[in-house]
């Protein structure tokens, strides 16, 4: 079966069932394998994406049940061309083992979309679903303020 | 594989200097110094392959593998800083499985002593015991070693580089080496004339590199500073490689099930339903369960959920308390290891008054994020492997003896992990990949493990108990006997890796309690090997991921006992014992502002482990709050010695930290029949943002010698949060997880 899907941008027919998780669709099929599997069960957010602007869990979504265009992280930006919060990122040299990243910038750039300048309450809220074994928590936090200050000049 | 890559297999593998339009340093020396493992040869810390020039510019090659801790950074920032190449300009790649990139620093840690108290002679015995790890050919990214074997190695590798590019120069130029200098890849005459080393890479293969002194640390532009990590931009743009990235032409998908019951394997099975599903490719059985190829992961999940199969039982212990009750045996029983036993430890000194407790530790899955997987091509008379590892070593001669080659026939391309925390010194997941690959001649296939899968099939740290008997007296312990019952990581996983069992005491068993920096008369150790034989392996910290909670929460009842602070009770014993380790407490005492009282409602505890050469003092506040106990505020003070990047340190410190808490609180793997209980993060958590503390680290520099930062954060995590339940509660936690008896925030 021949399902459409816009992801960042670029439409693209995908050959698969429509219950293939979108995670699947997007690291095998299209290889864009900076959307993360960690879990497969909505428990990590390693595979987090934006569909309509909103985060999501790849690994949850059907492929027929993909209702607007998707943003994966290599969506959001480039090495060239970062995203203000990727940029964030890297000024507060956030990642360790890297693999969670992809996901927690998707989960905190919707965040940010939605509350500009959130306050540590809020970060707990939105980011308590996103799963880091490295530890890298309070270098997320602060990136998420910076980028936060960042985005508002 | 990219240019560079063939470039430094062909190197390495053939072992010849000059390739064409590149140089490799030190390969000269790669042949000759590895023929005789144990001489300590003149000028051995040159020996290592570490810098590649071609016409694209400098790449260094790592020995140690990324895994998350930063290595890849700070060992480029060693070669870099005598090397004098701009930051910007550096590549790093990591190097192919070789015996020059054995680890020497690791096999020195295996001696029976303290690490705190090295001298001379056991400093020299080290040294022997690291040149065994060249024997053995350990290419080992572990035991916090990384740093320690480079310091040297890496930095050298620079100098003798620069310095024949020097040379190189020198000629071209009608001048004496001495009168250049070298700026930004460049080698520079005192008229201005200029060569870049790309220029005399050639002309310098041809120069037998001199013995080169070492810049002071008075002189270093890159270590000691906070360098921008060399993954970052890959990191924080899904960039990065990691092993279940990669995507060589014409790739498949595999998934896998094996028999859940530990040591059972299949009695019959039935794919009918399973190959009629969409994308199966081909179902592969191994006796101890199935792998299903298909055109992607998921439908390859599904189908191999679809399979049904006749398991074996498993030979192992059917209940936790079985398993438990064979811990206990250990315990009652004769010891293994008596590594510490200092004055009499069978007699409570007179007017003292006893303290007793009993701990008790569950075994623990790595979880690390990124789940186990390998790809792998076999062609007939090649295995090419991509694999994120500890060891690559280890992972070529598996895969070789698995698929029937030559490890010379097998190539490694080690990838970013996404977390190792030592189960991807395993090579399980990789001989999987390459036994799967065999049966699909010709067509390159990825096997990624569920995280079900990944969680059931783990080489657990193991479980343990712990009997503690103590005295007190004039506020000082004057007793301390300890008991220790564990599986032996380092019997299992050291038959599995080097191919034989070591005998002898188990000093990894006893880590992080037998070698504590205490002045105390009467104090003994003893361990217990547990005759189990679940499947045990390397945890970040290994015994002391054990022994540090019970060691440490003893401490600290000894201190109540004795009315004392419990912070000024542990450095008021330690003091005399190890200067560097008793400053790291104080260092907590004044961040935290440490008073041993706290209000209504907040407690806090210290905790304290030697560990890899590494002290580390942590002091956790926790807060009852209406949702629960919250661990809000944590302080940590370490002295690695040397500090090559202030960043990385810290980072390390933190995530070590925060994974000995994710343990401390959370973590539990139980068996039934021989299979783990858990199976994925819902039944095995750990924290979170919002339950993570806000956390400031110091790092000390008194200690003589480099130590690492990888796994000495973890151990007092797991004491210090006990210890502070205590202070809120009035209640001891003497067991783990602490979520079964804590109202702790998930
Ligand atoms: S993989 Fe989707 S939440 Fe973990
Ligand atoms: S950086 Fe390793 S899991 Fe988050």
């Amino acid at each position: 079966m021949t399902i459409s899907l816009t992801v960042n941008g670029t439409e693209h027919a995908v050959d698969l069932p429509g219950e293939v998780p979108l995670l699947w669709a997007l690291r095998d099929e299209l290889n864009l394998t900076g959307t993360k599997y960690g879990c497969g069960v909505a428990a990590c957010g390693a595979c987090t994406v934006q569909i309509d602007g909103q985060p999501v869990r790849s690994c949850q979504v059907a492929l027929a049940d993909v209702w607007g265009p998707v943003t994966t992280i290599e969506g959001l930006g480039t090495p060239d061309a970062m995203a203000v919060i990727q940029q964030a990122w890297v000024d507060h040299q956030v990642a360790q083992c890297g693999y969670c990243q992809s996901g927690q910038i998707m989960q905190a750039a919707a965040l940010l979309a939605e509350t500009p300048e959130p306050t540590d309450d809020e970060i707990d809220a939105a980011m308590q679903g996103n799963l880091c074994r490295c530890g890298t928590y309070p270098r997320i936090r602060a990136a998420i303020h910076d980028a936060a200050r960042a985005m508002k000049v | 594989m990219s240019r560079i890559g063939k470039i430094a297999r062909r190197t390495f593998l053939v072992g010849s200097a000059a390739i064409a339009g590149g140089v490799a340093f030190g390969v000269y020396y790669a042949n000759k110094g590895m023929t005789n493992p144990l001489q300590h040869a003149k000028g051995e810390t040159t020996l290592n392959p570490y810098v590649l020039i071609d016409a694209q510019g400098v790449t260094l090659i790592a020995p140690r593998a990324e895994m998350g801790q930063g290595t890849r950074t700070t060992l480029a920032a060693l070669v870099a800083e005598e090397l004098d190449v701009a930051w910007e300009d550096i590549r790093v790649i990591h190097g192919p499985p070789g015996q020059a990139y054995y680890n020497h620093a690791m096999f020195g840690g295996i001696l029976p002593v303290a690490e705190y108290k090295k001298g001379p002679v056991a400093e020299h015995l080290g040294q022997m015991a690291g040149y065994l790890g060249k024997a053995l050919q350990t290419q080992i990214t572990g035991g916090s070693s990384s740093m320690a074997d480079a310091f040297e190695k890496m930095r050298h590798a620079g100098a003798t580089a620069r310095e024949t590019l020097k040379l190189a120069a020198a000629k071209r130029f009608d001048l004496n080496a001495s009168d250049l200098r070298t700026e930004n890849g460049t080698v520079i005459a005192p008229d201005g004339r200029s060569l870049t080393y790309v220029e005399l890479a050639p002309a310098a293969a041809e120069i037998a590199p001199p013995d080169v002194d070492l810049r002071p640390a008075t002189e270093w532009k890159y270590l000691g500073k906070s360098m921008p990590r060399v993954d970052m931009v890959e990191k924080s743009t899904g960039t990065a490689t990691f092993g279940i990235d990669v995507r060589p032409e014409g790739l498949v998908y595999a998934a896998l099930r094996i028999n859940p019951h530990f040591g059972g394997g299949m009695t019959g099975f039935d794919d009918t339903e399973a190959r009629k599903m969409p994308g199966v490719q081909k179902i592969i059985h191994f006796g101890t369960g199935i792998a299903v190829v298909a055109s992607n992961t998921w439908l390859a999940m599904k189908a191999a959920e679809a399979v049904e199969i006749d398991w074996e039982t498993s030979p192992h212990p059917a209940t936790q308390e079985a398993i438990f009750a064979s811990i206990r045996t250990a315990l009652d029983g004769a010891p293994n290891s008596t590594l510490r036993d200092d004055g009499d430890a069978g007699t409570v000194p007179e007017g003292a008054s006893l303290v007793e407790a009993e701990y008790s530790l569950p075994y623990l899955a790595h979880a690390a994020m990124e789940p186990m997987n390998a790809t792998a091509l076999y062609t007939g008379d090649e295995l090419i492997l991509w694999s994120g590892n500890q060891a690559p070593i280890l992972h070529r001669k598996h895969c070789a003896e698995a698929v029937g080659l030559a490890p010379e026939a097998v190539t490694v391309h080690t990838t970013y992990m996404g977390g190792g925390f030592g189960r991807r010194g395993e090579y399980d997941y990789s001989v999987y990949a390459a036994r799967v690959a065999k049966e699909m001649k010709g067509t390159p296939v990825q096997l990624t493990w569920s995280r079900e899968e990944d969680m059931t099939h783990d080489f657990y740290r193991p479980g343990g108990l712990g009997r503690f008997r103590g005295a007190v007296k004039d506020g000082k312990a004057v007793l301390l006997d300890g008991r220790i019952a564990a599986q032996s990581c380092l019997r299992q996983a050291g038959a599995r890796m080097m191919g034989f069992e070591s005998g002898g005491p188990d000093k990894a068993l006893v880590e992080g309690a037998f070698d504590q920096p205490y002045r105390i008369p009467n104090h003994r150790i003893t361990g217990h090997i547990a005759e189990l034989t679940l499947p045990v392996g390397f945890w970040r910290s290994v015994g002391a991921s054990l022994t540090a909670f019970m060691y440490d929460s003893f401490i600290d009842e000894m201190a109540h006992a004795a009315g004392a602070d419990p912070l000024d009770f542990r450095y008021q014993m330690m003091k005399d014992e190890h200067a560097p380790s008793a400053a790291c407490l104080a260092a907590v005492r004044e961040m935290s502002g440490w008073t041993g009282k706290t209000p209504e409602g907040i407690g806090r505890g210290v905790g304290f482990c030697h560990s890899f050469g590494t002290p580390v003092a942590q002091v956790i506040e926790v807060e009852q709050t209406a949702g629960g106990i919250r661990i809000s505020k944590a302080w940590i003070a370490c002295d690695p010695g040397i500090v090559l990047d202030p960043s990385i340190v810290e980072a390390q410190m933190i995530g070590g930290m925060i994974y000995g808490l994710s343990a401390a609180a959370f973590g539990e793997i139980t068996f039934t029949n021989g299979a783990a209980d858990q199976q994925n993060f819902p039944d095995y958590d750990a924290i979170r943002m919002h339950t993570a503390p806000k956390t400031e680290v110091r790092v000390l520099t008194a200690n003589p010698r480099l130590s690492g930062v990888g796994e000495p954060g973890t151990p007092p995590a797991m004491p210090a949060l006990g210890n502070a339940l205590f202070d809120l509660t009035g209640q001891r936690a003497r067991a783990l997880p602490l979520n079964k008896s804590f109202d702790l925030i998930v």
